[in-house]
């Protein structure tokens, strides 16, 4: 300990110096959080304005739905994540095991268990219970196709059971209520995940089209990303919020949340398609000249070697892509009116009950902590998945 | 009989592979026309139905507005309002770009201290602020800290008697005289200060004497301004309260004072990684015979390390520039009078929405353009020459 403390606080005079000072700041930044969330912050605003916040004026009557989303959600994850294959080289002793869980979810259920505890009432403590029941079950589920005849199934049948029940719930909630009702946390979530899985396709398309020995269609390529690169987001939002009505014949009438994700998703291919060129450009020459020589046509080169490397290549790129499009959501609040996180964490300090008091501080911290958590748990995964795929190992 | 060889026959031409990879670019290249075609005819049909401007006639309007801080008169053209605002945003940009590369390099150095406080206060700085949005932040700054926690200008905080910090902004000591013997004298020391470092590299090179080049530059540069002051009589003008406003320095806006700070903070967590990777990308045996030499700590990260990890950080250094000079749009949201801003305004008071939000964009791809000429300028000096 003494010597650890030599070699890493004390090691000479400077070394000394920067110890205290940085010490000192660090524990002035600990003592002042310390004291704002337990002693002199006043969390009532964020309790009584909780629903607004993650759901904005969603229908009471269809919030079951939600639920059973995000049961269904965890349910599929689980099962689905027992069902890889993991590392054999040294089975982990539970220690570890139990280590490593709270690594990757401790965040999150120390969050959710915030979540639960600020709610503070029956329905959330049992909508917990439930969440850790369906993640039981899903681990089971999973348990029981690999010793059971399930086991014939083939891999991508098992993947499409288990994406079914999540996706038509999904699709469902969706369905019922309208999009105008949707508000809080979720109408981020939503942005963000519909946004990723339009872009990527399209993000994908564009990067082939920059590499492609066609003229016509790297031109074509090169300028749309060239032009969308350099353009910033948030006027382009408030392009859409104002002009797109121009454009396109009233009879589609996008509404705001329609053209935020249209901006949103060509927004991000362009940059997703920078960062998939660069995963295309560290595959060598040999992937596709071994392709050639089995006789295997350009589409199927492309896809079934040189594409499938290269996504691997770049995981944490386009994941840290995908952070920066789960952030930039909140521009959509200010660009569009659309009613999201960070709006109605605004908004709430300004009602009636807490106008004046300061309360900002608590209501940001709120917004703040919800989206740290999301951006920083994907951050995490996306450096274990490449450490699992093996990337520049393998 | 041998069997006969196919010969190769004439592929027939709707077969030919040069033909299908013709067909299918024209083929593109006409869905893309005919998107744009049906875009273009829709616009058209709006613009005739409500009457519309759809040229940048709109320019020479007047603009209606003011812009605090800013002689700019209501009665002056549009044209001149954009302007400002492009000015308003290269301040931000220069400003910002110089903060954020000198808090994110040493940021960036702190991550991979061997001192364990360093170390962790660099990584819950850049942890925290990397995954916050920034118009959270921007919020933060402009309402919490801004708006709140700074005081009212009756009991304004005067650190040092220098400064005076209150929720009307932050004014700052200032040079009396025009900005341009300002620039000029500035200029003028810095160059002669660049010269005499460069010959006192030169002396050191035939000496073989340590050069201390930087020290020598900045007393140069000092005793200069200081010259030039005792000569000319200029001098320095301290900022104080008087009633509700303040008299003398410069005063910076309260909504500048938040978008610079929460651009800084944003882009330096960005910039700190790039730093570190770059660092950690430099061989490992340069900081060895850096060792070998008996070079100390700071002289091996200054001469050694630091100029290696820049020609590799170089490229994404580029890119965050690039995105804080696109961020810096976001200043719209809290009424700091930069170009996305302007355009608001002028949409606002009935300019033409298409075309000044156009120009606006043009606006910026033209900075981003220039920027990425910049970057790419020095990234060829930088680069490794190979053979």
């Amino acid at each position: 300990m003494i010597t650890w403390m030599r070699r890493n606080l004390f090691r000479s005079i400077t070394d000394t110096i920067l110890t205290v000072i940085s010490g000192s700041i660090l524990g002035y930044v600990i003592f002042q959080v310390f004291q704002f969330v337990f002693i002199t912050g006043r969390w009532e605003i964020i309790q009584v304005n909780l629903k607004i916040l993650l759901v904005g004026r969603f229908p009471e009557e269809l919030m079951f739905l939600v639920g059973f989303s995000i049961l269904a959600t965890c349910f599929s994850i689980a099962s689905l994540a027992s069902g890889m294959n993991r590392p054999i080289d040294q089975p982990p002793t539970l220690a570890g095991k139990l280590w490593g869980l709270f690594q990757r979810f401790g965040l999150i259920i120390a969050t959710s268990a915030f979540l639960i505890v600020l709610a503070g009432d029956m329905a959330a403590v049992l909508f917990g219970a439930y969440v850790v029941l369906s993640i039981f079950a899903g681990r089971l589920f999973g348990i029981a196709r690999r010793n059971t005849p399930l086991k014939r199934l083939p891999g991508w049948l098992w993947v499409a059971i288990n994406a079914t029940l999540p996706l038509v719930l999904i699709f469902l909630t969706m369905g019922q209520a309208a999009l105008e009702e949707w508000g809080g946390f979720l109408i981020n979530f939503y942005l963000a995940v519909v946004s990723i899985a339009l872009s990527f396709p399209l993000g994908v398309m564009l990067a082939l089209g920059r590499r492609s020995t066609l003229p016509l269609l790297r031109w074509l390529s090169t300028a749309y990303i060239e032009l969308i690169r350099g353009a910033p987001l948030f006027v382009l939002l408030l392009l859409a919020g104002v002009a797109l009505e121009f454009f396109i014949p009233a009879s589609i009438a996008p509404d705001a949340i329609f053209r935020a994700v249209t901006v949103f998703t060509l927004f991000t291919a362009a940059y997703l398609a920078e960062v998939i060129r660069g995963g295309l450009q560290s595959i060598p020459k040999g992937q596709a000249e071994a392709g050639k020589a089995l006789g295997l046509s350009t589409f199927r080169i492309t896809f079934l070697i040189t594409l499938p490397q290269a996504l691997r290549n770049v995981i944490p790129a386009q994941i840290g892509q995908f952070i920066s499009l789960f952030k930039d959501t909140t521009l959509a609040g200010v660009a569009l009116s659309v009613f999201d996180l960070l709006n109605v964490g605004t908004a709430i300090t300004k009602q009636d009950d807490y106008l004046g008091q300061g309360l900002i501080y608590e209501s940001l911290a709120f917004v703040g902590l919800l989206f740290w958590v999301g951006s920083y748990v994907m951050s995490r995964e996306s450096q274990r998945i490449e450490k699992k795929l093996g990337v520049g190992i393998r | 009989m041998s069997p006969q060889l196919s010969t190769p026959s004439k592929v027939p031409f709707f077969r030919d592979i040069r033909t299908l990879k013709w067909a299918l670019q024209i083929l593109a290249l006409l869905a893309v026309f005919a998107m744009f075609y049906w875009l273009y005819g829709n616009y058209q049909e709006n613009v005739a139905k409500s009457s519309i401007q759809t040229d940048l006639r709109f320019l020479d309007n007047p603009a209606n507005f003011t812009i605090p801080g800013n002689d700019l008169d209501q009665s002056q053209p549009v044209r001149d309002a954009f302007v400002e605002g492009f000015l308003n945003t290269l301040r931000v940009a220069f400003i910002g770009i110089a903060l954020a590369t000198i808090l994110g390099t040493l940021i960036g150095i702190a991550r991979l201290s061997k001192n364990f406080m360093v170390r962790t206060l660099g990584t819950v700085y850049v942890e925290l602020v990397r995954n916050l949005p920034l118009l959270l932040l921007l919020t933060f700054m402009n309402l919490a800290v801004v708006l709140q926690a700074f005081p009212r200008i009756e009991n304004a905080w005067l650190p040092l008697d220098l400064f005076v910090v209150s929720n009307r902004g932050i004014a700052i000591p200032w040079f009396i005289g025009s900005p341009a013997q300002l620039g000029i004298g500035i200029l003028s020391a810095a160059l002669l200060a660049f010269v005499v470092a460069k010959i006192r590299i030169r002396q050191a090179d035939k000496t073989g004497k340590q050069d201390r080049a930087w020290l020598v530059g900045i007393a140069t540069f000092v005793f200069l301004v200081v010259l030039i002051w005792l000569l000319f009589g200029y001098g320095w003008e301290l900022p104080y309260v008087d009633g509700r406003g303040t008299t003398g320095g410069l005063r910076l806006d309260p909504s500048f004072f938040a978008l610079v700070a929460s651009l800084v903070i944003y882009t330096s967590s960005h910039i700190a990684e790039i730093v570190r990777g770059s660092i950690l990308a430099v061989s490992r045996g340069q900081g060895e015979a850096a060792d070998a030499i008996a070079l100390s700590g700071s002289q091996k990260m200054r001469l050694i390390i630091l100029p290696q990890a820049f020609r590799i950080a170089m490229p994404a250094l580029g890119n965050q520039y690039l995105n804080l000079i696109k961020n810096s749009s976001l200043g719209a949201t809290i009424s700091y009078f930069e170009l996305t801003q302007i355009a608001q305004i002028t949409v606002g008071n009935g300019s033409p929405a298409v075309p000044a939000f156009s120009l606006t964009l043009l606006v910026y791809l033209a900075i981003s353009l220039v920027t990425s000429l910049v970057v790419n300028f020095f990234n060829r000096r930088l680069a490794l020459v190979e053979r």
